[in-house]
């Protein structure tokens, strides 16, 4: 005999009243590692006992790798249009309005200018919460003002993907920024001013096939999965399974596609390092 | 095989050629109702392309019949020299290239190339190249830069292969890559949308001084099929993801995301790749002619501006 009884089958609560779950006190790892959270925010949010990283977005990445936290933001308040007046299940401006509130970010992308170890650097950020880190319009003209703003200055770009690829509701526009973007980093290249990309979990798409893989440098977290087609679409295009770390950032680093593998909390200092020599 | 809605008009036309034919056998005039006959077929042709839907273009862009970039590369050119290999890893049947000569002037071809039975259509993927073919298709490009000859890229994709080699040997650097070089191309680059034109596996070769679309063709971020999928969960919503993608040359024209559309017979490509090719050479002809005009260091300026100003965003 149990103390309660269930009397209907199913979970009734429907979707639209479900909540998201608060932030606790204390975060599990896939692997089991409890810890609290204030020692992993301590930890550039890397489970010091399994070395998990544990997905963050740009609040988190401007405290890690700025000075004191103490940055100037750019263009923060440009947000998206709708110039296809987007329909699927709801209204494209609807969704963009609910994913605002939620996350209480404008898009998916944050960028700022700053001191890291005493050098300046501008800095981009995607935000995997806001639809799936999704490059739309914002996301591209962002990312192309941040550069601007590095080629005027002559400050060294770091670009932190983390993204699902282009956004579907603007369709051609977000094709176009993938050509938009890689325009600018032309230009910044040719100027000779140091790009970093710093891809984290998941970079995917046409954020893969643009800037992501344009740095003179690039880097991952470990375990990070990178790819250009999703592993969905991979398993049914080739009908079996994938081998295991297929994808992940040591797979990428293994096939010469990037530079190097850094844990999250070395990453400000190894990036100083770098950027020092190259001055 | 037919698509539903060219079916009433084959219809007619094979009356109107049974007419033809028993006017021949029987002797007897019917010069009047073949002329109603054809005035009546030219009317329900005119109507019924003037009122394709969305996904009836995606349809007619993947036209079994619909003609390919070697189609097109033979009709235009008095002579073709294909050139194969990405000198690394392979040679990638789904991107294809070569120098082709027209009157006096030569221009390097490149393009997705699909397949017409099943055997080639397996052996080109049926038009997804693998990061050889970027590759491929990124090595001629500086050829033709080296030997100052312009380029022509013709597109026709449902996409880069999502292969496990193809993630092995970098498809998205790949396609990154080629975005970024052909911005410093020094050579006119004339693109052109000449059947599907899908997301990131197109836009790698379709950085260009113009891009231009066939008037059935369509080019976008995702496939109707893959938008239905992901938005909708089901492939069954196409037909409305087409519409929401806004994805024809009508939609891409007037977003300012492509230059130009370039009109096909009555009745779409395939009906008269003649006729098609012609139109397709003298735009080339003439595009190439007004690209050289202008200065090399004007040509990039120009192709990093353009592509620098697309986007919608609120201030």
């Amino acid at each position: 005999m149990s103390w309660f009884q269930r009397t209907d089958k199913g979970i009734k609560t429907s979707t639209k009243d479900k909540m998201d779950a608060p932030e606790g006190l204390w975060y599990k790892t896939p692997s089991g590692s409890i810890i609290h959270m204030r020692e992993l925010k301590a930890n550039a949010y890397v489970c010091p006992e399994d070395g998990y990283h544990v997905r963050i977005g740009s609040k988190e990445y401007f405290e890690i790798l700025f000075d004191n936290n103490e940055f100037k933001e750019l263009d923060a308040s440009l947000s998206s249009g709708d110039p296809l007046n987007f329909v699927d299940s709801k209204p494209y401006p609807k969704r963009l309005k609910k994913v605002q509130e939620k996350t209480k970010l404008v898009d998916a992308c944050r960028t700022a200018v700053g001191k890291m170890n005493q050098l300046e650097v501008v800095v981009a950020c995607m935000d995997f919460s806001f639809i799936g880190g999704s490059m739309g319009s914002v996301v591209g003209e962002k990312i192309s003002r941040a550069i601007d703003h590095a080629l005027k200055h002559k400050i060294p770009f770091i670009m932190i993907s983390k993204s699902g690829g282009a956004r579907m509701m603007e369709a051609g526009y977000s094709l176009m920024q993938m050509a938009k973007t890689s325009a600018k980093l032309h230009l910044l290249s040719e100027a000779k001013v140091p790009y970093v990309s710093y891809l984290t979990d998941p970079t995917t798409g046409g954020v893969t096939a643009s800037y992501a893989m344009l740095g003179d440098f690039n880097i991952s977290e470990p375990g990070a999965l990178i790819g250009f087609a999703g592993p969905r679409v991979i398993r049914e295009t080739i009908g079996r399974d994938l081998p295991e770390g297929f994808q992940s950032a040591e797979f990428v680093l293994e096939h010469g596609f990037l530079d190097f593998i850094v844990d999250r909390r070395h990453v400000k200092s190894k990036l100083s390092s770098l950027l020092k020599m190259l001055k | 095989m037919l698509l539903e809605f060219e079916k009433p008009i084959v219809e007619l036309e094979t009356k109107l050629a049974d007419m033809k034919q028993l006017a021949l056998d029987s002797g007897v005039d019917v010069s009047d109702a073949v002329a109603k006959l054809e005035e009546k077929i030219e009317t329900l042709k005119t109507e019924t392309y003037r009122n394709l839907t969305r996904w009836q273009r995606v349809q007619l862009s993947r036209h079994v019949d619909r003609p390919y970039t070697f189609d097109y590369i033979h009709e235009i050119t008095d002579e073709f020299i294909e050139i194969h290999g990405d000198r690394g890893v392979a040679d990638d049947k789904a991107m294809v290239g070569g120098f082709g000569r027209i009157g006096q002037e030569t221009f390097m071809f490149i393009g997705q190339q699909k397949g017409r039975n099943t055997k080639e259509r397996q052996e080109r993927r049926f038009g997804m190249p693998n990061p050889e073919g970027y590759r491929k298709a990124l090595r001629l490009m500086r050829m033709a830069e080296k030997f100052n000859k312009p380029i022509v890229c013709l597109i026709d994709t449902p996409g880069a292969y999502p292969g496990l080699e193809a993630e092995e040997r970098g498809q998205g650097e790949a396609i990154a890559r080629n975005l970024k070089e052909m911005f410093s191309l020094k050579v006119p680059v004339i693109c052109i949308v000449i059947g599907e034109g899908a997301s990131g596996g197109a836009l790698g070769i379709a950085i260009g001084d113009r891009v231009m679309m066939l008037e059935n063709t369509w080019y976008s971020v995702i496939s109707p099929e893959s938008c239905s999928s992901i938005l909708w969960r089901s492939w069954e919503f196409k037909e409305q993801a087409a519409e929401a993608l806004k994805l024809t040359a009508e939609d891409m024209q007037s977003f300012g995301l492509v230059d130009k559309i370039i009109p096909e017979p009555l009745g779409g490509a395939h009906t008269d790749l003649k006729a098609m090719s012609k139109i397709l050479k003298e735009e080339i002809l003439s595009t190439v002619q007004e690209l050289s005009a202008m200065s090399e260091s004007d040509r990039i300026i120009q192709r990093i501006d353009k592509f620098s100003d697309m986007g919608v965003v609120v201030e």
